[in-house]
């Protein structure tokens, strides 16, 4: 039972940095209607940023943090100036939205590997591993603040969709983008917003991915999986992608708990095909009718 | 620059080529969007080694001819691929690409643990069997037939589904049947092109399979231009190369990859030969086509004019 509890409070963890990537790809789905899969290339960048803020430049590690955050913001906003804006404007298929997001993705790659190099490197150590003992449980000081900034951001997020006017807008885009900018709405400027706001969480997941883990060029990789939470969750759907990725981290970790770590992609990828099988549309997904 | 070294790059493209003329009847003539063809490579891969890995390297090899290896290669995963298709053919866009993916992935996954074929370390002796002369051969063959099965009805129906599901529907398109025969041909190809190249490399991995090995075929596939035979076959070789060419650049030639498979997408999406064939009929078809839209311009601009001057 405690080793059950214990795998519960590691697949949390895990689950809410999911979330904080998977938000991403499910808000530009929802706008755009298409997999944006530079996102992991972003996530990468967030992680560096907030690696050399704090070795290089020896800032602070809140300064770091918001400095890592606004260059994901911009970045992600160049991205889709560079790479979807002319497609929009052409009203191209989402297939090749697609192929220009493989291209992001391995040119935001690359250019790490060629300027930074291919080495893994480890965040210096911030907050201290020690961790907090809850009885005979053994919270992470890191996990714990993982959880508690990542649910900041997503109740953040959330409250901006459903409360302001700017998020009324981004419902309605998300509704109908056509229709939307018929009545007035400046859909460049939602678009902008919403790769804005994607990037910036992806800024605080990078950061966080790094300091558990490692920085290296195909982080990328393990932000796939963030992407089949999405799907897992609804793409389109935002409190789909928190729900589909803690519950994605929790059924991992005790996957590679009680089985083996082996399994531990695989069922990632199972849990995917069987969700496209037997409801594509995830677990919160708006069925859509296909409108031909 | 010797021989060998161009040789063993004209073998590389050959055998991308096989894939890409598969994905080019699923992608450019079908419409359907995969991006887990390297799973069907690796299923062509790993069953063709199967057949030819001699017993005495392997215990998994059988030690038969390589050209048992060809075609339970290209079965296995056209068999594969059509249960696969069976439960994805019937999700739209986006959803079935996902779902390709998936199974892509999968696939590599389930390799990476069947300890059998060495794992996720590899399997090492496999028989060096790919020769150009029997590469070219294969690609003449599948040229050929992929051009007429383009230009046969089942060609036709599948170019409708792309145009217009619904239409083609209504029009009595069995839709599902021709996605379905779209992708286990697609498949075929890739698995056989698998066992070439695991008979070239001598050597497979199932990370050799991975997601970026897909989409390096799509990408082909859409650089050539969608719906033309010989693009894919100039996609092939021009993007087989393209690295090799820039090797001088070392660390920054995937950079400049990425940089190029987006200024493809923003200004110029047809790819090289968008809809276009390079035959003396192509050719004619498609300057008669330019001729048309010359014409065409000419004559808005005219009645245009012709309006203000009546105004």
């Amino acid at each position: 039972m405690i080793q059950f509890m214990q795998q519960l409070i590691n697949g949390l963890s895990i689950g809410s940095v999911y979330a904080l990537m998977a938000v991403g790809y499910s808000l530009v789905y929802s706008i755009m209607s298409f997999s944006n899969f530079a996102h992991g290339g972003v996530i990468m960048l967030g992680a560096y940023f907030g690696f050399f803020a704090l070795t290089l430049l020896k800032l602070p590690f809140i300064l770091a943090f918001i400095l890592a955050c606004a260059g994901t913001t911009l970045l992600a906003i160049l991205v889709e100036r560079i790479a979807y804006k002319p497609l929009r404007e052409r009203n191209a298929p989402f297939l090749y939205f697609i192929i220009s997001a493989m291209g992001a993705s391995i040119l935001l790659e690359n250019i790490v590997i060629a300027t930074i190099g291919p080495t893994f490197r480890t965040y210096p150590a911030v907050i201290p591993r020690t961790p907090i003992q809850l009885g005979a449980l053994a919270v992470g000081r890191l996990d714990l603040i993982m959880f508690f900034i990542s649910a900041v951001c997503l109740t953040g997020l959330i409250l901006f969709i459903e409360k302001t006017k700017m998020g009324k807008a981004i419902q309605a885009a998300a509704y109908n983008i056509k229709a939307c900018a018929l009545m007035g709405v400046n859909t460049d400027k939602i678009i902008l917003i919403v790769f804005g706001l994607g990037g910036f969480l992806a800024g605080v997941a990078g950061v966080f991915f790094g300091m558990k883990y490692t920085v290296y060029p195909q982080i990328g990789n393990i932000t796939t999986k963030s992407f089949i939470a999405a799907v897992f969750g609804g793409l389109g759907s935002l409190p789909g992608a928190v729900l589909g990725s803690v519950l994605l981290g929790t059924i991992e970790t005790l996957v590679a708990g009680y089985l083996s770590s082996q399994f531990r992609d695989l069922i990632a990828f199972v849990i995917l095909i069987g969700v496209l099988i037997f409801r594509p549309s995830g677990i919160m997904g708006k069925n859509t009718v296909d409108k031909a | 620059m010797d021989w060998f070294y161009i040789q063993g790059i004209l073998m590389l493209a050959g055998i991308n080529l096989i894939a890409v003329l598969g994905l080019s009847l699923l992608t450019g003539f079908t419409g359907l969007f995969s991006f887990g063809h390297a799973g069907f490579m690796a299923i062509g891969a790993y069953l063709g080694a199967l057949m030819t890995v001699s017993p005495t390297t392997s215990p998994a090899g059988l030690g038969l001819p390589f050209a048992v290896g060809v075609i339970a290669g290209g079965a296995g995963a056209g068999i594969v691929s059509y249960f696969i298709g069976r439960i994805t053919l019937n999700l739209k866009g986006d959803y079935f690409c996902i779902a390709t993916l998936g199974f892509g992935e999968a696939i590599r996954l389930i390799l990476n643990n069947v300890q059998l074929f060495g794992g996720s370390r590899g399997w090492p002796g496999v028989p060096y069997k790919s020769t150009l002369p029997a590469i070219i051969i294969v690609d003449i063959l599948a040229v050929i037939f992929l051009a007429n099965l383009v230009r046969s009805r089942h060609g036709r129906n599948m170019i409708a589904v792309r145009e217009e599901e619904l239409a083609a529907q209504i029009a009595g398109v069995n839709v599902f049947k021709y996605k379905m025969i779209a992708l286990v041909v697609s498949a075929v190809y890739a698995g056989v092109a698998g066992v070439f190249f695991g008979h070239y490399m001598t050597f497979i991995q199932p990370k050799m399979f991975s997601m970026t090995k897909s989409t390096e075929l799509t990408i082909i596939v859409i650089f050539g231009g969608l719906g033309s035979i010989s693009g894919s076959v100039l996609g092939a070789l021009l993007l087989t190369a393209l690295p090799e060419i820039l090797r001088a650049f070392e660390i920054w030639r995937l950079v400049f990859y990425g940089a190029a498979v987006i200024l493809i997408m923003i200004s110029r999406p047809k790819g090289l030969m968008g809809g276009m064939e390079l035959t003396p009929a192509g050719i004619r078809k498609a300057r008669n086509e330019r001729k048309a839209r010359v014409q065409a311009l000419k004559e808005s601009k005219n009645s245009q004019n012709g309006e203000v001057g009546v105004g």
